[in-house]
C-alpha cells in the first residue's frame, strides 16, 4: 500500500517541478518588472500576441499590456509618433520610415498570405494568372475559375495594410485591383467577409485563417507552413515588431519572449514560421 | 437685491464662457481642416479632387465616388426614415392610448442609447446574407443594406423630435377639433400636422445631418468599394468610412491631406444645414 502512494507523490512532485520550470522559463524576463506596455497596428500579429501577452498578465500582474489594430501603415504611425510603445506591421518598414523614425525592427515570425474563399465552393486551386485576372476584374464568374455559376466577390483591404502591399507585389505583381472590390479594414474582418460570402474571394494571413474559410493553392502550391518555409509558396512575408529607438526595459521583455523558445511556440501554434 | 444680482451676473458669465469655448472649438476645428486642406485646395487640384475616383496607386486623389456614395446611402436612410418617424411620432402623440404611447416612447428612447456597433454587428450576420438572398445579386453590402441599418440608427432622432414638434401644438386647439366631431386622422391632418411643419422639419434635418455623419453602419455594412455604384445593391464608400480607412496613410503623403478635404465637406454640411434649419425656425414670425 505504501509503494505505490510514494510514487504517485515523487511522480506528482516531479511534474509539480517540471511544470514550474516549464512555466517560469521563459517569462522570467517580466521579473522585477512593471507597468504598461502599449502595442498596435498589424492585424495578423493580433491572434498570436493576445495569447503572449495573456500569459505573460496571468504570472505577472504588475504587468499591463494592451494591443489594438488598425493595420501596418497605423503601427509604423503611432510608434513614430510616441502613441504606442510598440508598432506591428506585416512588412519590412522601408528605409525611409526606419530613418525617420529610427525604428529598431524585429522579425519574430514569417506569416505567408493565402487565397481565400467561402468552404462552400468546391474549388482548390487557383492559377496565378487567373487570380490576377480575378482582382483585375476581368474573370468575374466563377464558371470561369471551373466552378459553378456565379460571380465573384472580390474582396481587399486598405492601401494601407502591409498584407494588401505584400500580396499585391508577390501575388498580383502589381496590377490594378478593381475599384468595385470591397474593402474590409483587417485581416479578421476579411475571414468574417469571406465566411459569410459564398461567392467572394480575397486575401489573409494564414495566422488568421481557420476552418470558417477555405485556402486555396496557386498553380497547385498550397500555403502550408512547409511550402511557405520552403520557399515553394511565395507570397509570404515576415511579420515585425517595431520601437522608436532602444526598446523601453518592459518592450524589450516582450520582444525577447516572442524570440524565445516558449513565445515561438506560440508563433508555430498560430500557423506562422518561426524565426529561431 | 444685490446677492441675487451678482449670482446672475455670475451665470451669466458661466454660460458666455461655455459659450466662448464650443463655439472657438468648432472654430479651430473649422482653421484645422481649412489648414491642412490648403495643400489640395491651393494646388489647383480641387476641381480634379472633387470629380475624380480614388486610386493612391497611380497618384490619382479623388472622392467623387465618397460623395456619391454618401448622398446615396444617407439620402436614402431619410427616404425610410422621415414617413416611419413621422407616423411613429404620430402614433405616440395622438393615436396610441396612453400606456401603449408611454411604452413606445420608452422604447424609442431607449435605442437611441444602442452603439452603432451593435447594429451593424447584427446586420453584418442577418441582414447581410438575407439582402443576398432576396436579391441573389453581389455580396449583401450594399447601398441598400447600409441604407436600411442607417434609417434604423436614425429613427430614435427624428421620432422625439418629431414629438417634440407635435406636442408644440396647443391641446385645446386638438380639443376644439375633437369637441367639433373631427376623427384623430382629421385633427391630425389639419390642426397638428399645420401647427408642427416646422418641428418636423428640423427632425429630419437633423436626422440627415445624423445619417450623413454616422461611419460605423457605411464602413462595416456598404462595402467600401472606390467604384461609383451603378445600382442600390452595389457596394460604396461614404466620406466617413473613407476617412475612417485612409487615416493609417503616412502623414506625409498626399492621401493623408485629402482626409482633411474629406473633414471639411463633411463640416462645410454639417453648417449649412444647421443653417437651413435656422432659417426654417425664423419662418415662424
Amino acid at each position: 500500500m505504501r509503494k505505490p502512494l510514494n510514487s504517485i507523490t515523487f511522480m506528482a512532485i516531479f511534474f509539480f517541478i517540471f511544470a514550474a520550470t516549464a512555466y517560469a522559463g521563459d517569462l522570467d524576463l517580466f521579473k522585477d518588472l512593471s507597468g504598461t506596455l502599449n502595442i498596435a497596428g498589424g492585424t495578423a500579429h493580433i491572434k498570436c500576441e493576445t495569447e503572449a501577452i495573456k500569459r505573460i498578465m496571468r504570472a505577472y500582474p504588475d504587468v499591463n499590456i494592451t494591443i489594438a489594430g488598425g493595420g501596418s501603415g497605423v503601427g509604423i504611425k503611432q510608434v513614430c509618433e510616441g502613441l504606442v510603445d510598440i508598432g506591428n506591421t506585416g512588412r519590412a518598414p522601408t528605409p525611409e520610415e526606419i530613418s525617420r523614425c529610427n525604428l529598431k525592427v524585429y522579425k519574430f515570425a514569417v506569416d505567408g498570405i493565402g487565397v481565400v474563399v467561402n468552404p462552400k465552393l468546391n474549388t482548390d486551386n487557383i492559377s496565378k494568372e487567373n487570380l490576377k485576372k480575378v482582382f483585375a476584374g476581368d474573370i468575374t464568374n466563377w464558371k470561369t475559375l471551373g466552378g459553378s455559376q456565379g460571380s465573384i466577390n472580390v474582396y481587399t483591404r486598405d492601401a494601407e495594410s502591409g498584407t494588401r502591399k505584400v500580396f499585391w507585389s508577390k501575388g498580383l505583381e502589381k496590377i490594378k485591383i478593381i475599384d468595385k472590390a470591397n474593402f474590409v479594414p483587417s485581416n479578421a474582418a476579411m475571414k468574417t467577409a469571406i465566411a459569410n460570402d459564398p461567392q467572394g474571394m480575397g486575401y489573409i494571413s494564414l495566422g488568421v485563417a481557420d476552418s470558417s474559410v477555405k485556402l486555396l493553392a496557386i498553380d497547385g502550391v498550397s500555403p502550408s507552413t512547409e511550402n511557405v518555409k520552403s520557399g515553394r509558396y511565395e507570397i509570404a512575408r515576415g511579420l515585425y515588431i517595431n520601437t522608436r529607438g532602444e526598446p523601453s526595459p518592459l518592450a524589450k521583455a516582450f520582444i525577447s519572449y516572442m524570440l524565445s523558445p516558449e513565445g515561438q511556440a506560440l508563433v508555430k501554434k498560430h500557423g506562422f514560421l518561426p524565426v529561431k | 437685491m444685490i446677492a441675487k444680482h451678482n449670482k446672475e451676473r455670475a451665470a451669466k458669465g458661466a454660460l458666455s464662457l461655455a459659450l466662448l469655448i464650443a463655439g472657438s472649438i468648432s472654430a479651430f476645428i473649422f482653421f484645422f481642416l481649412l489648414y491642412f486642406s490648403l495643400p489640395i485646395l491651393s494646388s489647383g487640384l480641387i476641381g480634379e479632387f472633387l470629380t475624380r475616383g480614388w486610386d493612391p496607386d497611380r497618384g490619382v486623389l479623388g472622392i467623387l465616388p465618397m460623395i456619391v456614395g454618401t448622398v446615396y446611402i444617407a439620402g436614402l436612410a431619410v427616404i425610410w426614415v422621415t414617413p416611419i418617424g413621422i407616423g411613429l411620432a404620430a402614433f405616440i402623440q395622438l393615436f396610441a392610448p396612453k400606456p401603449l404611447g408611454r411604452i413606445l416612447r420608452w422604447t424609442v428612447e431607449f435605442m437611441t442609447g444602442i452603439p452603432t456597433v451593435v447594429y451593424g454587428f447584427a446586420a453584418l450576420f442577418f441582414l447581410v446574407p438575407a439582402m443576398r438572398r432576396i436579391f441573389n445579386y453581389g455580396t449583401g453590402l450594399s447601398v441598400l443594406t447600409a441604407s436600411v441599418m442607417l434609417a434604423l440608427l436614425v429613427l430614435p432622432t427624428v421620432t422625439l423630435i418629431a414629438q417634440d414638434g407635435l406636442a408644440t401644438v396647443p391641446s385645446n386647439q386638438v380639443l376644439a377639433a375633437f369637441s367639433l366631431g373631427a376623427s384623430r386622422m382629421e385633427t391630425f391632418l389639419h390642426v397638428v400636422l399645420p401647427g408642427a411643419w416646422r418641428g418636423l422639419i428640423s427632425a429630419v434635418v437633423l436626422g440627415v445631418g445624423r445619417a450623413v455623419g454616422d461611419t460605423l453602419i457605411a464602413l462595416m455594412l456598404a462595402g467600401n468599394a472606390v467604384a461609383l455604384p451603378d445600382s442600390l445593391l452595389d457596394s460604396a464608400r461614404t466620406l466617413t468610412a473613407h476617412i475612417a480607412l485612409v487615416s493609417a496613410a503616412d502623414y506625409e503623403s498626399l492621401s493623408f491631406k485629402a482626409i482633411f478635404v474629406c473633414g471639411l465637406v463633411l463640416f462645410i454640411f454639417a453648417g449649412s444645414n444647421i443653417v437651413f434649419l435656422r432659417l426654417v425656425e425664423k419662418l415662424k414670425k
